[in-house]
C-alpha cells in the first residue's frame, strides 16, 4: 500500500474498506461509517491523548548524542506529589493548613523506552545506530530533563528509565521539549495538534490512536441523532514499530488502560438493546477483551492489557472494528484475525491494493465486523 | 434555581487562565479554598512559582494563551496535572492598545493582540481540552467552561473597540458553542464580573477611585457560585478517585 505522507486526520477523500459478517467486501467512503452503524450500537473510542514521548539529548557518561522514545508505562495511577512549598512565616493558616496535604497529579517519573543514537524521524528506524553501551545508574541529559537508567530490558536499545524532580517539572519539560514520535513516512516535523484525535483526553498514549483520526464532533452529533451510543476508555498506547526485527516482534508492549463506569454500563446496556460493541481502533479491542471476564461482562476499573490477539483468539466483546489499513506482517493485522478468517482478509488485502488504498496513521481505514456473529446472551 | 452561597467544590478539576493577578488571582484563592484542585496559567514564571508558593495544592502552568504554539503545552498540563478536567475558566484577557484608544487611532497589531488572547486563545485552549471536558462530562458532572466576558461586550464605549468587539466575539462563540455542545453535557457560560479593582482596569482607567470598584474577590465568589449551580444540575455522585497508586 501506498504510504500517507500528509499529516490531515480526515482528509475529504478518505476511504473505508467494509468487510461484513458474511466476508463480503465492498468500498465506501469514510467520512459515511457513521452509516455503519444501527441505533443501539455502541461506537468505542480510545481518547488518550499523545505525549510528546520523543526527546532528544545526550547519554552523560559517554556524552553521545541519543533520542529517547518514551514507549511503555507501568500504570495509569495518579500519584500524590508532597507539596514542594512550605508555608512562609507570615502566610494565612489556610496555606499552613494546605502545606500538610498533597497534590495529585498523573505519575510521569517510570517508563519503559527505546534509545537510539544520534537522527531523528528522518532516518528510517530500521537504519538508526544503536545507543552507546547503556548501563544502570546512567544519566541521560534530555533538554530541560533528567533522567536515569533503572535497568536493561533484555536488548540494547531497551530500557526502564526514572526521571528525576518533582512531577510538574517533568511535566512541563515533556510539553515544552518533547517531540511526537514520528516515522520517516511523514517528513514535515509532526506538531501536537496533528497526533491528538479530537477527543483526545489524558496524555498518556505514546502514538495516536490513530483510528480516532475518524472521529470529529460532528460525526459523535450524527451518531446521538441516530440513536448510537458513544463511550471511550483511555488506553496508553505504545509504539507501533522500533526498526529492530527483535524488538518489534515483542510489540505490542504491556499497555495500561482504564474503562469508566459510564462506559461499562454502556456496553450492559448495548448489550440489553441488541446492539453491537463497536471498537474504534484496536487499542480499544485489546482493553475491553482484556477487562472481559468469561460471560463477556465489562468492568469499570485499570488493568494492563498484556495479551496478543490473534486467530486463536475468541472475542467476548467486539462485535466490530474500524481500524487503519495494517500491512499483514503487523501486530494489528494479527489482531483483526481474530474478527475474519485468513482467506476473507487476504481478499481485503487484496482490494487495498489494487484499489491503491493508503496506509499508516494518516491513511484509510477498514471497518471488519467479527465472522458468523450471534447475539449472546445478556449477561446478569 | 436556588443559590447556595460558598457552596464546596470538593475534588473539582478546574483549569483558570490568567490566573497571577486580578480576577485570575481572586478565582485560585476562591475555588481552592472551596477544596477545588486548581491548575492556573500565567505567562511568567516568576509570578507562576510566586503564586504556586502561596498556594500549595494548585498547580502553576506558564504559557501565553494568545500564543498558538503554547496552547497543546498547557492543555497538556492542565490535564496531567489534574488528572482530567471539571471546568475551564478562559479569563486571562488583553485590552488591546494602551492607553485606550479611539477605533481610529489603534493600531492594527494591538486589535490582533486583543482578538489572540480574548477570542482565538480561549477558543484554541476550549478546543484542545473538549476531550477532557466531554470525558468528564460522560463519566458523572457535567463540565463547564465560564468564559469571562465584559459590559463592553455589550455595548458601544468609545475607547473600547478593540476589547469590546474581542469580547463581543468571545460572548457569541460562548452562546453558539454551549448550543453545540449542550448534548455532550458540556456548558458553557459567558459571565460579566463587572469593573473590578484589577490592573487590567488600572491600566485601562489609570485615575479611576478604587473604592468605587468592585473588589475581585466579590466577583470570585459569584463565578464560583455559578459554576457551581451550573455542576449540581450534573452531579450524579461525589467524585471519587477510582484508584491512586503512590508511586515509590
Amino acid at each position: 500500500m501506498i504510504a500517507a505522507h500528509t499529516p490531515v486526520q480526515r482528509p475529504r477523500d478518505a476511504r473505508l474498506l467494509i468487510v461484513d459478517a458474511s466476508g463480503r467486501i465492498r468500498h465506501s467512503a469514510r467520512d459515511a461509517f457513521v452509516g455503519l452503524l444501527n441505533p443501539h450500537d455502541l461506537a468505542i473510542a480510545n481518547d488518550a491523548a499523545t505525549l510528546p514521548a520523543s526527546l532528544h539529548g545526550r547519554h552523560a557518561p559517554s556524552g553521545a548524542v541519543v533520542e529517547v522514545r518514551l514507549a511503555g508505562r507501568p500504570s495509569l495511577a495518579l500519584e500524590f506529589e508532597r507539596a514542594s512549598a512550605r508555608p512562609r512565616q507570615s502566610g494565612s493558616e489556610r496555606v499552613a493548613a494546605e502545606a500538610g496535604r498533597s497534590l495529585l497529579t498523573a505519575d510521569v517519573h517510570r517508563f519503559v523506552a527505546v534509545v537510539f543514537g544520534a537522527g531523528d524521524f528522518r532516518t528510517r528506524t530500521e537504519d538508526r545506530p544503536l545507543p552507546p553501551k547503556l548501563a544502570p545508574g546512567d544519566r541521560l541529559e534530555l533538554g530541560p530533563l533528567s533522567a536515569t537508567v533503572e535497568s536493561l530490558l533484555d536488548h540494547p536499545r531497551l530500557v526502564s528509565l526514572r526521571f528525576d524532580g518533582a512531577a510538574r517539572d517533568i511535566w512541563a519539560g515533556l510539553a515544552t521539549h518533547g517531540r511526537p514520535i514520528q516515522y520517516a513516512h511523514v517528513p514535515a516535523p509532526l506538531a501536537l495538534w496533528d497526533v491528538w484525535t479530537p477527543i483526545a483526553a489524558m496524555p498518556v498514549a505514546f502514538e495516536p490512536p490513530s483510528a480516532g483520526f475518524v472521529l470529529d464532533w460532528a460525526s459523535i452529533r450524527a451518531m446521538h441523532r441516530r440513536g448510537v451510543a458513544f463511550a471511550t476508555l483511555t488506553l496508553a498506547a505504545g509504539i507501533s514499530s522500533t526498526g529492530d526485527p527483535d524488538l518489534d516482534r515483542r510489540l505490542p508492549f504491556d499497555e495500561p488502560y482504564r474503562i469508566p463506569a459510564s462506559t461499562a454500563a454502556a456496553i450492559h446496556e448495548a448489550r440489553r438493546q441488541r446492539g453491537r460493541i463497536v471498537a474504534i481502533g484496536t487499542t480499544v479491542v485489546r482493553a475491553l477483551e482484556h477487562a472481559a471476564g468469561r460471560d463477556g461482562v465489562v468492568p469499570p476499573g485499570e488493568g494492563v492489557a498484556n495479551q496478543r490477539l490473534g486467530p486463536a483468539s475468541e472475542l467476548r466483546v467486539v462485535d466490530a472494528i474500524l481500524s487503519g489499513t495494517h500491512e499483514p506482517d503487523s501486530s494489528h493485522y494479527q489482531l483483526l484475525r481474530a474478527f475474519a478468517d485468513d482467506v476473507t482478509l487476504a481478499d481485503a488485502t487484496a482490494a487495498l491494493e489494487a484499489s491503491g488504498y493508503r496506509t499508516h496513521e494518516f491513511g484509510d481505514s477498514v471497518f471488519v465486523e467479527r465472522r458468523n456473529r450471534v447475539v449472546r446472551q445478556v449477561a446478569a | 434555581m436556588t443559590t447556595q452561597l460558598n457552596e464546596r467544590l470538593d475534588g473539582v478539576r478546574i483549569a483558570i487562565t490568567g490566573g497571577t493577578s486580578g480576577l485570575g488571582l481572586a478565582l485560585v484563592d476562591e475555588l481552592t479554598r472551596r477544596g477545588a484542585r486548581v491548575a492556573f496559567v500565567a505567562r511568567t514564571r516568576e509570578r507562576v512559582d510566586e503564586v504556586a508558593r502561596g498556594h500549595p495544592l494548585a498547580y502553576g502552568i506558564v504559557g501565553d494563551v494568545a500564543k498558538k504554539d503554547d496552547i497543546y503545552p498547557i492543555a497538556l498540563q492542565i490535564t496531567a496535572g489534574l488528572g482530567g478536567l471539571d471546568v475551564l475558566v478562559n479569563n486571562a484577557s488583553s485590552l488591546g492598545p494602551v492607553p485606550l484608544a479611539l477605533l481610529a487611532d489603534t493600531d492594527c497589531e494591538d486589535l490582533e493582540l486583543a482578538l489572540a488572547t480574548n477570542v482565538l486563545g480561549p477558543f484554541r485552549l476550549t478546543k484542545a481540552l473538549l476531550g477532557a471536558l466531554a470525558a468528564s462530562a460522560r463519566e458523572s458532572v457535567g463540565s463547564v467552561v465560564v468564559n469571562i466576558s465584559s459590559d463592553a461586550a455589550v455595548n458601544a464605549y468609545p475607547q473600547w473597540g478593540a476589547y469590546g468587539a474581542s469580547k463581543a466575539a468571545l460572548r457569541h462563540m460562548t452562546r453558539v458553542w454551549d448550543e453545540e455542545l449542550a448534548p455532550q453535557g458540556i456548558h458553557l457560560l459567558s459571565l460579566d464580573p463587572g469593573d473590578m479593582d484589577t490592573p487590567l482596569h488600572a491600566l485601562a482607567v489609570p485615575d479611576a477611585d478604587p473604592s468605587t470598584l468592585k473588589r475581585p474577590e466579590a466577583a470570585a465568589r459569584e463565578i464560583a457560585d455559578a459554576i457551581a449551580a451550573r455542576l449540581r444540575d450534573g452531579i450524579k455522585s461525589a467524585r471519587e478517585v477510582e484508584a491512586v497508586g503512590v508511586m515509590p
